[in-house]
């Protein structure tokens, strides 16, 4: 029931929309090889499965079908900040005093 | 029908009787169509637009028409094209021609999904019984097309007209949709 | 007809016709406007039901939706509705309505024996009594409660009703109607902002509907209110929803509203929903949901014909029904003097005002003077006689000491009583706002905002008239400039009377009698009493959360707003913290019992979820073909001949299609086009086999895995162009592979020129499988050679089919030589009947998903998320083969690496043959090395897939076994109730293990 802005459909649109993809930022190695078995369990399985101010994927599922980033209160559900795949993980601490939390 | 330029593409399936026909709200299945999916980087929207015959739109949730085409905006790289059935391989072999060499992929979903027109003063209404998309003019004008839910079904919206959409749905989903468009428009004519 | 309680004249109801309803069979009149329950006080009757746990006869408290105890069933259509509130049921001709909680009858119930055994009843009754034998819980105890618990019967049939949804988006939603409610409305509307408003009654107006002590703008209050709501009616951009309760505020100001739609009809046009659920979008929420009255906690306070003050009110001034003849008030406040005023007005006699205060107002006393009303200041209610309904009142006197000194007893067939007044903040609540305790008034109030809401009015802990109103106004303007950044001028309303009372009091009352003895309840639908709440602390609760939870004080279906205020003081004493430190519990969703059909909606039955059908779908139907749900396809299962069996028909399917031909319907795969220069080098990283040097016109089988290293997906993937590919997935797996393409491509290649469509329903496929495959399409197809040399096992070609384009696959999932041929999905049923005209030519079959599982385990071929779950790796499958071996990386080629992935004793996939070929195996079943595994012995596997194959003439089976692959040629057992039963564990193909049969 959560209102969500997609940065490509410029839009905000109902929570059913959309499926939520998780902690986001996490990297799939790109040389697997080199991965050590230590990396690969961390990128396969390691969440930080924050209360409070986290980054996560979200994708348009049922609309543009894009993925996208968005920076939300996981305690109070607002949403503080949504940008597009491919732009850096921005502040969250930054973001989190910004918006007094 | 439609208050958009491409009155001759969206058309009611002559051969088909009515899905619903109240004095406030209509369902008429709509006639077949070319449907092309478009998926192309930045550079290449202007070709593809000139060998179309339509400007492909680049502003989201909105669509291009002429009589006999329509571009339809679905996500940032991704565009419905709809032309008269009997075009589909002049407009395949057009685009093709001229982007050839540039990468794109354009595939045939003519048959993927099935259509039909829902007009009357309680068009959106109905719509709204299933999608939580708020369609007043304001926010929905006509021209503006969005894929979304209706109930548990994904179903494409095309504003045509303030008081006509197109609804779009994958062939096997259609029955549920227009099915549940039926009962819920029932109350309509309670006393 | 005879309403002995009806006023002469007076009220909102419709004298000029009146409503025949029955009350248990008793056949009672009404008129329109009339809720049952006013109706029932008109008639004269109070008792309406028995109490939860200790069946005391208990009567209509309240006028409004926080009633805990009239709750009744009522009759429709054959069956019944339990619970609902009389005092929100509107009346109508023909209303059935029935007692709940009573056996065998409401004036004599045998369950009441529980209020004389109470003392064995106490809080946490049943956490203390039936801890053991633990063994008795389940065939003892629990049935014995069930069987005594609930309230109501529940309907028996299937729910005849439907229900109605609509989704909608406003600028500013008002809920509640009253005062504040109408301000805020007309306020927020006048600047053109688009409004909902909504109130749970059948009209709108709320308070002022009974009130007539007052005027706004020189009128009567209820004619105001129906010049508000005519202007707001003419108004485009306002939605008026009366007999609508916003029962839920979440997340990003989304509220839920229950629309009653025909229950208040008497016979309502069928094609209307009974109720409809509003999905409210609002950019801004104002809550108007004002207040409620206390009951006052003392002895025997439960008794019939003993109600809230203002309730006592609205009966009289809304509906023109007197509670009784001889009416006790007992007060806290002020409020309730008003009630005796209005009371005495209409001829009944107030046999006293019994206020807590020591000197309440003087303007109050000499109202009551000049009526002739006696006043009793500083005077408590000890406790009420009379079984069935109140007879009299028994009156202390409050002493300085703090202690009660018995101060008679007076005769009454009604009281009236009022705590005060609590602010209804759930809603607010249920936003996630706090609550800040405002001393003065001593209430709970709405603190800071969390979402985009204000709250006005009552509901705000503001009282008075002119306060509302001013206050609505407020907030109505505020709402709209917030959410449109308009705003209009209004003429504001002006008021006479209607001040703000003053007074109020919460917990328990003092008294003089035996504390032990008597039940002063706190939550009355739930028979709590304050004894109780005092127990729950003296055994260790400290928190009100676990009061509530030992005691279910604030759990009925008034979720507290009765009840709460009163326990919180009780429990604050006995805790001897103050009333702050104690803590609130929390107002949930939904506001007021909500039915289960709103919340089910359209989907039910045919709609319950997307019934996705094939082209042939209409033909299997016709045949007498039986069809299996593959997620929401419905696939056909098997095609059932001359009276034969299951088991029949697929052994003739299987036969048919080893021996000439077989048609099967492979629509529901799922179907991707793969396109764009990188198409190659995509499904190279997703898929474990090497595609690059597949050549146009070729095919390969492609495993899909997780970046686990586990099977996800299967499915034969055709390469028709340089750039361009038609990827099959399962039928199930179809929306996940294609998301997790989509992830893929999007987040981590985002340089790839490659896109994927989906084309599952562009395309109708039919599969022809068997060795007359080719002979069968032959006659249709144009423009391509069929030869095995032109056209290979695992090839694809565009042709024609009969003059329509299609995808012509040469690939088998049966060992069999096979078609698959796709064409564009209106062309499907031509194709299907052409193709099933064809095949009878040639004594073939069309065959359904089960002979398909059999032909498949037949050859080994695994079906995803039947031979593996989640956990199998292309190793453990025996697939190996299919992971091309000089590849840089694909999807779970890194986590295939890992240590535990290459471990030994990892569960594999094996073939398992039983001993005696015709034992089957249940899938499922356990496997064991070991005969007679002592009880507690994990188990070394399961069975995945077990048929009876036709082909090899008796039973075969697949499963998953630990080292499994190392364990061939050796005896395993599946131990099953009646034995166990020895298998040997075989390689997985079973029919024609070097593929000759493929390649003709």
């Amino acid at each position: 029931m959560l209102l969500i802005y997609c940065p490509y459909c410029q839009i905000e649109r109902a929570e059913i929309e959309f499926r939520c993809g998780g902690e986001a930022h996490i990297a799939r190695p790109s040389d697997p090889e080199k991965a050590t078995d230590d990396d690969w369990v961390e990128f396969l399985y390691m969440r930080s499965n924050t209360k409070g101010i986290a980054a996560e994927r979200w994708r348009h599922i049922h609309g543009c079908g894009r993925f996208f980033n968005a920076v939300r209160d996981t305690v109070s559900d607002e949403f503080l900040k949504v940008y597009k795949t491919g732009e850096a993980k921005p502040d969250l601490e930054a973001i989190a005093r910004e918006a007094g939390k | 029908m439609s208050d958009l330029p491409a009155s001759d593409l969206i058309t009611p399936d002559a051969g088909e009787a009515a899905i619903l026909g109240l004095a406030s709200v209509s369902i008429l299945k709509a006639a077949p169509l070319t449907r092309l999916s478009f998926r192309a980087r930045e550079a290449s929207l202007k070709k593809a637009g000139t060998a179309f015959g339509v400007a492909l739109p680049v502003k989201p949730l909105t669509s291009t028409t002429t009589a006999k085409r329509a571009a339809l905006w679905m996500g940032p790289d991704e565009w419905t094209l709809l032309a008269p059935e009997e075009d589909l391989q002049a407009v395949a072999v057009g685009i093709e021609g001229k982007l050839d060499g540039e990468p794109h992929a354009l595939v045939d979903v003519s048959d993927r999904s099935d259509a039909v027109i829902v007009t009357g003063e309680r068009a959106a209404w109905l719509l709204n019984t299933g999608i939580f998309v708020d369609f007043s003019l304001e926010s929905f004008p006509v021209g503006t097309v969005t894929r979304t839910l209706f109930h548990k079904s994904p179903v494409m919206i095309w504003r045509i007209g303030p008081e006509a959409f197109v609804v779009e749905a994958w062939g096997s989903f259609m029955d549920y949709v227009a099915g549940l468009l039926v009962q819920c428009a029932q109350e309509l004519e309670a006393v | 007809m005879s309403q002995p309680f009806r006023t002469e004249k007076g009220g909102r109801i419709d004298r000029t016709g009146e409503l025949t309803f029955t009350f248990d069979g008793e056949e009672m009149h009404g008129h329109a406007g009339d809720t049952l329950a006013s109706a029932l006080l008109a008639n004269g009757v109070h008792l309406v039901g028995r109490s939860f746990k200790y069946h005391r006869p208990r009567g209509i408290l309240s006028a409004g939706s926080e009633e805990p105890n009239a709750l009744v069933g009522v009759y429709r259509k054959g069956d019944q509705t339990p619970n609902l509130r009389a005092t929100q049921v509107e009346l109508y001709h023909g209303l059935q309505a029935v007692s709940q909680n009573r056996f065998p009858s409401l004036g004599f119930d045998v369950g009441a024996v529980n209020d004389l055994l109470s003392p064995l009843f106490p809080a946490g009754f049943y956490y203390k009594t039936f801890m053991w034998p633990k063994s008795f819980w389940d065939r003892v105890y629990e049935p014995i409660i069930r069987a005594a618990a609930g309230l109501g019967k529940p309907p028996k049939n299937p729910d005849h009703d439907t229900y109605g949804n609509l989704y909608a988006h406003c600028d500013v939603l008002v809920a509640g109607s009253g005062p504040s409610g109408l301000a805020a409305a007309l306020a927020a509307a006048e600047t053109g902002a688009r409004v909902i408003l909504c109130d749970e009654q059948a009209e709108f107006g709320g308070s002022l509907l009974s009130e007539n002590s007052a005027t706004i703008d020189g009128k009567d209050p209820a004619i105001w209110v129906a010049e508000i709501v005519a202007r707001l009616a003419a108004m485009d951009n306002v939605t008026l929803l009366p007999r609508t309760t916003a029962f839920g505020y979440f997340a990003h100001n989304f509220i839920a509203l229950a629309e009653r739609v025909t229950e208040h009809l008497s016979d309502p046009d069928p094609r209307l929903p009974r109720e409809r659920l509003w999905q409210v979008r609002a950019k801004e929420v104002v809550i108007a949901a004002g207040a409620i009255e206390r009951p006052m906690v003392f002895p025997e306070n439960d008794r019939p014909g003993i109600l809230l003050a203002d309730a006592g009110r609205t009966y009289l001034n809304r509906y023109g029904v007197k509670v009784g003849h001889k009416v006790l008030v007992a007060t806290a406040c002020d409020t309730a003097w008003q009630a005796a005023f209005d009371l005495a007005d209409h001829g009944v006699e107030v046999v006293a005002i019994a206020d807590l205060r020591e000197s309440p107002p003087e303007s109050l006393v000499s109202i009551a003077a000049a009526r002739g009303i006696r006043v009793e200041a500083g005077c408590v209610v000890t406790g009420t006689l009379g079984r069935k309904r109140v007879r009299a009142a028994l009156l202390g006197r409050m002493m300085t000491s703090g202690q009660v000194a018995a101060g008679g007893q007076i005769e009454c067939d009604a009281l009236l009583m009022s705590g005060g007044w609590t602010p209804t903040v759930s809603l607010f609540s249920q936003s996630r706002g706090k609550v800040v305790w405002e001393a003065e008034t001593g209430a709970f109030v709405p603190g800071k905002s969390v979402q985009k809401e204000r709250s006005a009015g009552a509901a705000n802990g503001l009282y008075g008239l002119q306060a509302s109103l001013t206050d609505g106004y407020a907030a109505g303007e505020g709402a709209a400039r917030a959410a449109t950044g308009k705003s209009a001028t209004i003429n504001h309303s002006r008021t006479s009377g209607g001040e703000a009372g003053t007074g109020g009091t919460l917990g328990a009352l003092p008294h003089d009698r035996n504390a032990s003895r008597v039940k002063a309840f706190v939550d009355y639908q739930n028979d709590v009493t304050a004894k109780d709440v005092k127990l729950a602390v003296r055994e260790g609760m400290q928190s009100i959360e676990h009061i509530k939870r030992y005691t279910t004080t604030g759990m009925a279906t008034d979720q507290g707003r009765l009840s709460n205020m009163n326990a919180l003081q009780i429990a604050s004493g006995a805790l001897e913290k103050p009333l702050t430190d104690v803590g609130l519990t929390t107002f949930r969703q939904p506001f007021t019992p909500t039915t289960f059909g709103l919340f089910a909606g359209v989907s039910r039955g045919d709609f319950f979820d997307p019934v996705r059908k094939t082209p042939s779908h209409d033909w299997v139907v016709e045949k007498g073909g039986l069809f299996e749900d593959v997620g929401q396809w419905k696939r056909a299962w098997y095609f059932p001949k001359n009276g034969e069996d299951m088991h029949a028909a697929v052994e003739r399917e299987c036969r048919t299609v080893r021996e000439s031909v077989g048609l099967f319907d492979a629509s529901t795969l799922g179907k991707i086009e793969v396109a764009g220069p990188d198409a190659a080098e995509f499904l190279e990283r997703m898929y474990t086999n090497p595609w690059k040097k597949l050549a146009p016109g070729r095919c390969r089988y492609g495993l899909l895995l997780n970046d686990a290293g586990f099977i996800t997906d299967d499915g034969v993937i055709g390469r028709l162009a340089d750039d361009r590919f038609h990827v099959t997935t399962t039928t199930g797996g179809a929306p996940s592979v294609f998301a997790t393409m989509e992830d893929y491509l999007q987040t981590e290649w985002p340089e790839l020129d490659v896109w994927i469509t989906s084309t599952t329903d562009q395309y109708a496929v039919a599969a022809i499988q068997g060795p007359k495959a080719r002979e069968v399409i032959a006659p249709f197809i144009e423009g391509i050679d069929l030869s095995a040399e032109a056209l290979p096992h695992m090839s694809v070609k565009e042709a024609m089919f009969r003059g329509i384009p299609c995808r012509l696959f040469r690939i088998s999932f049966t060992g069999e030589l096979g078609f698959e041929i796709n064409v564009p999905r209106r062309h499907g049923k031509m194709m299907w009947e052409t193709l099933a005209g064809e095949i009878e030519k040639h004594g073939g079959t069309a065959y359904g998903t089960e002979a398909m599982h059999v032909l498949r385990a037949e050859k080994g071929y695994i079906i995803i998320g039947q031979d593996t779950d989640g956990t199998v790796t292309p190793q453990d499958a025996g697939m190996s083969w299919a992971i091309g071996k000089n590849k840089f990386d694909f999807v779970g080629k890194r986590g295939l690496e890992r240590p535990d992935l290459k471990a030994e004793n990892r569960k594999q996939l094996v073939g398992l043959l039983t001993k005696d070929p015709k034992i089957k195996l249940e899938e499922g079943a356990q496997v064991t090395t070991l005969e007679n595994p002592a009880t507690g012995t994990p188990a070394d596997g399961h069975v995945t897939s077990s048929y009876y194959s036709p082909a090899l003439g008796r039973t075969i089976a697949l499963a998953i076994v630990r080292n499994g692959h190392a364990l061939e040629g050796k005896t395993l057992y599946v131990p099953m109730p009646e034995g166990s039963i020895p298998v040997e564990v075989t390689g997985t193909v079973f029919y024609d293990k070097e593929g000759a049969r493929l390649n003709v």
